[in-house]
């Protein structure tokens, strides 16, 4: 367990949530035929895949962790499309810009970052609580590493945590009505269903909490 | 699921590709998947740019021509195209008198055109951005993403692309894209169920005997499931809502639309557009011109809609004006 993540980290953690996202595609496009127009899955693993393609390209030794983020937020704005492509690129280029020039991000920066992914993700999608969208999931994660951070807890203890809350935040999107996207046409029908944005977003904490913790 | 396709991945570029070898006088962008005009940018005309997730030709790229739109990204099917491509296409069909982006209200198109906007602007290209929502099934409130922009959307790049035609301004053209969305309503419905090739299941079902009324393009299941009935009854339930909504017993008539959503053959539209035209008489509708064919359709879903829009001296004259498209031609 480390106190920080630096470069190297963090490149692991989007190469888990690549993995993630590959292993749970299928699963990710079925939740999505149920309330949306069944393409989240193949979307997210267009975008993880080219987002992995970069990386291979060139060694991110050296180059600071706002840069990798940076790099992972274009990829997606221009290989996804949809409204993941949009929310997912403006998550991590807001990230990129809150770590500025830190080399290392430890609870603090971290949780900092992730807090400005998520204001990134409402001022683009105009996301609320409770609408039944991947704001469900991440919200709850920032609050989480927001209150590790206020406990002293170092990064994987807090990484950890957010999981959880992520997944919890997941599992209550299922009785909501969605207010947003696709799946707000549905009214009443969207009742019972899982968000399948939601369910990604909380992949992507997740990988965290296993790559960094 | 039969398909007529190779790979699945491969669909929309093979797609393009296949546009491209029938449609010499067109220019297709492969890499950027883009269908622009053969002479773009046309110099001192406002150029119009739109696009959206494939799955729905001929609409976008089948619209692209003289008379209508100068270009069209393709998505991958029912997703939005990214920023970048929207971008090439904005800068590439800029002949100095700006740019207007007709964008279907669906909150990855909007999204994904609003930072291509905010790109070209930092490129200095003039850009308005029109959004179509004229599905009445989708309730328009605070906790829906609003309506979904569905046939008005063919109907606005024809007559908004003559208005550029004719060598109007921007803030005019896009006057015209607005006052055709403000006045023009739409109402879907299935009768199957469509397959995305990526997803290679239906995507929602449909029992045999049940059909979809207020369906979306993309599948997204619509206001309610009825019992299958007869076209006259289907023709009402279509009508009815779109009467409700807007009043179109107005002195200059409607255009009329009824629109194939992929899997239907023009026996059954025709037979519907009958019976639409009847409710309409009844309804002391006017209907002074019409539109018939699949030309927005969800790949191999079988069902229509219809689309009503107010007409007026203007939009008359520019709907009758000389469009020169894979999907729509006439007067050249």
């Amino acid at each position: 367990m480390s106190a920080t993540a630096g470069t190297a980290g963090l490149e692991s953690w989007i190469r888990a949530f690549a993995a993630a996202i590959s292993a749970h595609a299928e699963e990710l496009t079925r939740l999505d035929s149920a309330i949306g127009d069944a393409d989240h899955g193949a979307n997210m693993a267009r975008g993880m895949t080219a987002v992995v393609a970069k990386l291979d390209e060139g060694p991110q030794d050296g180059t600071a962790p706002g840069v990798l983020l940076k790099q992972v937020g274009m990829t997606l704005v221009s290989t996804v499309g949809g409204a993941s492509g949009p929310l997912y690129g403006t998550f991590f280029l807001r990230m990129a810009t809150a770590a500025g020039d830190r080399t290392e991000l430890g609870v603090d920066g971290f949780a900092e970052a992730f807090r400005a992914g998520l204001g990134g993700i409402v001022a683009r999608g105009k996301a609320e609580a409770g609408d039944k969208t991947m704001f469900d999931a991440l919200a709850p994660a920032a609050d989480a590493l927001d209150a590790a951070l206020a406990a002293g807890d170092e990064l994987g203890a807090a990484l950890q945590a957010a999981s959880r809350a992520a997944d919890a935040g997941r599992d209550a999107t299922t009785p909501l009505l969605a207010r947003k996207g696709r799946a707000s046409y549905l009214g009443e029908r969207s009742v019972g269903h899982q968000d399948p944005g939601a369910t990604s977003a909380a992949l992507l904490v997740a990988a965290a909490a296993d790559v960094l913790a | 699921m039969k398909k007529l396709i190779n790979d699945p991945v491969d669909v929309v570029s093979e797609a393009l590709r296949g546009m491209a070898a029938a449609h010499p006088e067109l220019r297709v962008d492969l890499p950027e998947r883009i269908v622009f005009r053969g002479d773009a940018p046309v110099r001192g005309k406002v150029g119009l740019v739109s696009g959206g997730g494939s799955g729905h030709e001929p609409m976008h790229g089948g619209f692209v021509g003289p008379g209508m739109l100068d270009a069209a990204c393709a998505g991958e099917v029912f997703t939005s195209p990214v920023p970048d491509q929207m971008l090439a296409a904005t800068v590439g069909v800029d002949g100095g008198a700006g740019v207007l982006h007709i964008v279907k209200n669906y909150t990855g198109d909007v999204m994904n055109f609003e930072m291509a906007a905010e790109l070209a602007a930092a490129e200095g290209v003039e850009v308005v951005p029109v959004v179509t929502n004229d599905d009445v099934a989708v309730q328009d409130s605070l906790y829906t993403a609003g309506r979904r922009g569905v046939g008005v959307t063919v109907l606005l790049e024809k007559l908004a692309g003559a208005a550029a035609e004719e060598g109007r301004h921007l803030a005019a053209v896009a006057e015209v894209a607005r006052r055709v969305n403000e006045t023009g309503r739409s109402m879907g419905m299935a009768l199957t169920s469509c397959t995305v090739p990526s997803a290679g299941q239906p995507t929602f079902d449909l029992p045999e005997d049940e059909i979809e009324i207020g369906v979306g393009i993309h599948g997204e299941p619509g206001r309610r499931r009825v019992p299958a009935a007869p076209a006259r009854e289907v023709a009402e339930m279509l009508v009815e809502p779109i009467l409700a909504d807007l009043d179109f017993t107005g002195s200059d008539g409607v255009l009329a639309f009824v629109n194939g959503m992929g899997g239907t053959p023009l026996l059954e539209l025709y037979l519907m557009y009958g019976e639409v035209a009847s409710i309409l008489e009844k309804s002391g509708v006017r209907v002074a011109r019409s539109l018939v064919g699949p030309y927005i359709t969800s790949l191999e879903m079988a069902g229509c809609s219809v689309t009503l829009l107010r007409l007026d001296d203007e939009l008359l004259r520019l709907w009758d004006a000389p469009v020169r498209t894979p999907g729509l031609r006439w007067g050249v």
